[in-house]
């Protein structure tokens, strides 16, 4: 089967050589103590830093979309999501679908109005939520979560967690998934790619 | 109408008053006395320096000589814009920017004014060419470097609003048009504030000058609005063309936010 991921000797300055392939609807996790590269691998994987190596989607070559293109393909959420609008839905892509946004807004436990709101009163945990709505409503198919649960209690962590997996399921889509968590880790399970200085330490197969 | 003549005793008074002003603000340990001095040697060592070069330059009319004055004082100022940068680009780009952007928009203003408006013969006759190419270049300079300074603080503090909109798919254009217009506008500002404010609140320096050295008020102010034009023009398209080529420059091919590009400058 063709690897809907596919990177290749992936590096930076402070990251890799990485070699990784992702089949569809799969979701990998990545782990690693602080500073070991687990950020710098997503943000390269998005082509937000300079990098050098081969990244494929679904056999398509990188270089071959422009970098918007590629980046609402694969998706990076951010550990601490930007907002700059004053209001919720102002940061939404421009040709954001209403039944969908209200349907994940559902599952992560959000009214509707939440669109509404205005940015200075969002919680943290409110921030990463909406955060991956709105990426979400790109309609990309690999997202890259940077510890996206961080700031979430366990409730709202479950739904998050439900609603990637349930996305992933619809879309054939992957997930590459940054967490600290041993007990999120257990839940969300799937391949493990543990990095170390930068470097896989060989990836596990539970 | 003629000009009376300052003796050196006269300078001398004046100078006794910022002697005097430095005497107060040491007192009042307020750290600019030294400051103060030093700026005030500065000035009359360099206004006498360039009132010897103008004079020399004047009894020897050249195109050769004037040129390049002209590109002393260009080089000069490219240094101004980059010293007042607290992140400026690391590289020949943290020159290049502004000198060449006060280049394009200075130089083409003032031989365009030489050639079209004023016509003195020739063209490039240094009383008129010298002066008002100083004051644009003077007033572009101040635009150029307020734009970009705003440019490169903006970008630097909101660097993850830039990101979060280039990861959901923005190009970089679009994530950096916020503060690239904020910081075009600041540049412009300063002009637009001393055109709305012009023989109302201060009566404007090259005016002041003609009418002290003689001319009829009413010549002197054609002459100001002119000049007033000319550094509107030239600051604005020379602020707006260095904010927008140096935003360009904090992307790379793949539309990167590259602040590794910049470095701290001297004056932080």
């Amino acid at each position: 089967m063709q690897p809907l991921l596919e990177i290749r000797q992936l590096r930076t300055d402070r990251l890799g050589p990485v070699d990784l392939r992702v089949q569809p609807g799969e979701l990998v996790q990545i782990t690693g103590a602080s500073g070991a590269g687990k950020s710098l691998l997503l943000r390269a994987i998005a082509d937000l830093d300079p990098n050098s190596g081969e990244v494929w989607l679904d056999g398509q070559a990188r270089d071959a979309l422009t970098p918007p293109e590629w980046r609402r393909q694969v998706a990076y959420v951010p550990a601490e999501t930007a907002w700059w609008g004053d209001r919720v839905d102002e940061h939404l892509p421009a040709d954001w679908a209403r039944d969908d946004a209200e349907s994940f807004l559902e599952r992560l436990g959000l009214e509707h109005g939440a669109l509404d709101w205005e940015v200075e009163r969002l919680s943290s945990g409110e921030k990463q939520r909406l955060g991956l709505l709105r990426a979400l409503l790109t309609g990309p198919r690999v997202l890259l979560l940077d510890e996206p649960t961080a700031n979430l209690d366990l409730e709202n962590t479950r739904r998050f967690e439900r609603l990637v997996r349930a996305w992933m399921a619809e879309r054939e889509a992957a997930a590459l998934w940054v967490t600290h968590d041993t007990q999120q880790r257990d839940r969300l399970g799937g391949r493990i790619l543990t990095l170390s200085d930068g470097r896989p330490e060989g990836t596990s197969w539970t | 109408m003629d000009l009376i003549r300052l003796s050196p005793f006269d300078l001398a008074l004046a100078a006794v008053l910022v002697v005097l002003l430095a005497g107060v603000t040491m007192w009042a340990r307020m750290g600019v006395g030294r400051t103060l001095l030093i700026a005030a040697v500065r000035t009359v060592i360099q206004l006498l320096l360039v009132g010897l070069v103008l004079q020399t330059l004047f009894d020897h009319a050249h195109l050769g000589w004037v040129a390049l004055m002209a590109m002393v004082m260009l080089a000069v100022a490219g240094y101004e814009v980059m010293a007042r940068q607290q992140r400026r680009f690391a590289g020949m780009w943290g020159y290049g920017i502004g000198a060449v952007t006060m280049f394009v928009s200075s130089f083409a203003i003032t031989v365009l004014a030489l050639t079209t408006m004023v016509g003195p013969s020739p063209w490039w006759e240094p009383q008129y060419s010298i002066p008002l190419l100083g004051m644009l270049l003077g007033n572009t300079m101040t635009g150029i470097a307020l734009g970009l300074d705003r440019l490169t603080q903006n970008v630097w503090r909101e660097r993850r609003t830039i990101e979060g909109r280039l990861a959901l798919g923005a190009s970089w254009s679009e994530a950096v048009t916020t503060m690239r217009r904020e910081a075009a506008r600041s540049g412009l500002m300063p002009t637009i504030n001393a055109m709305a404010a012009a023989g109302i609140v201060s009566l404007p320096g090259m005016m002041t000058g003609q009418i002290l050295a003689g001319a009829p008020p009413v010549e002197a102010v054609k002459y100001q609005i002119l000049i007033m034009f000319l550094i509107s023009a030239g600051t604005g398209f020379g602020a707006i063309g260095a904010v927008w080529f140096a935003s360009s420059r904090l992307f790379d091919h793949r539309q990167r936010l590259r602040l590794d590009r910049l470095k701290p400058g001297r004056h932080t």
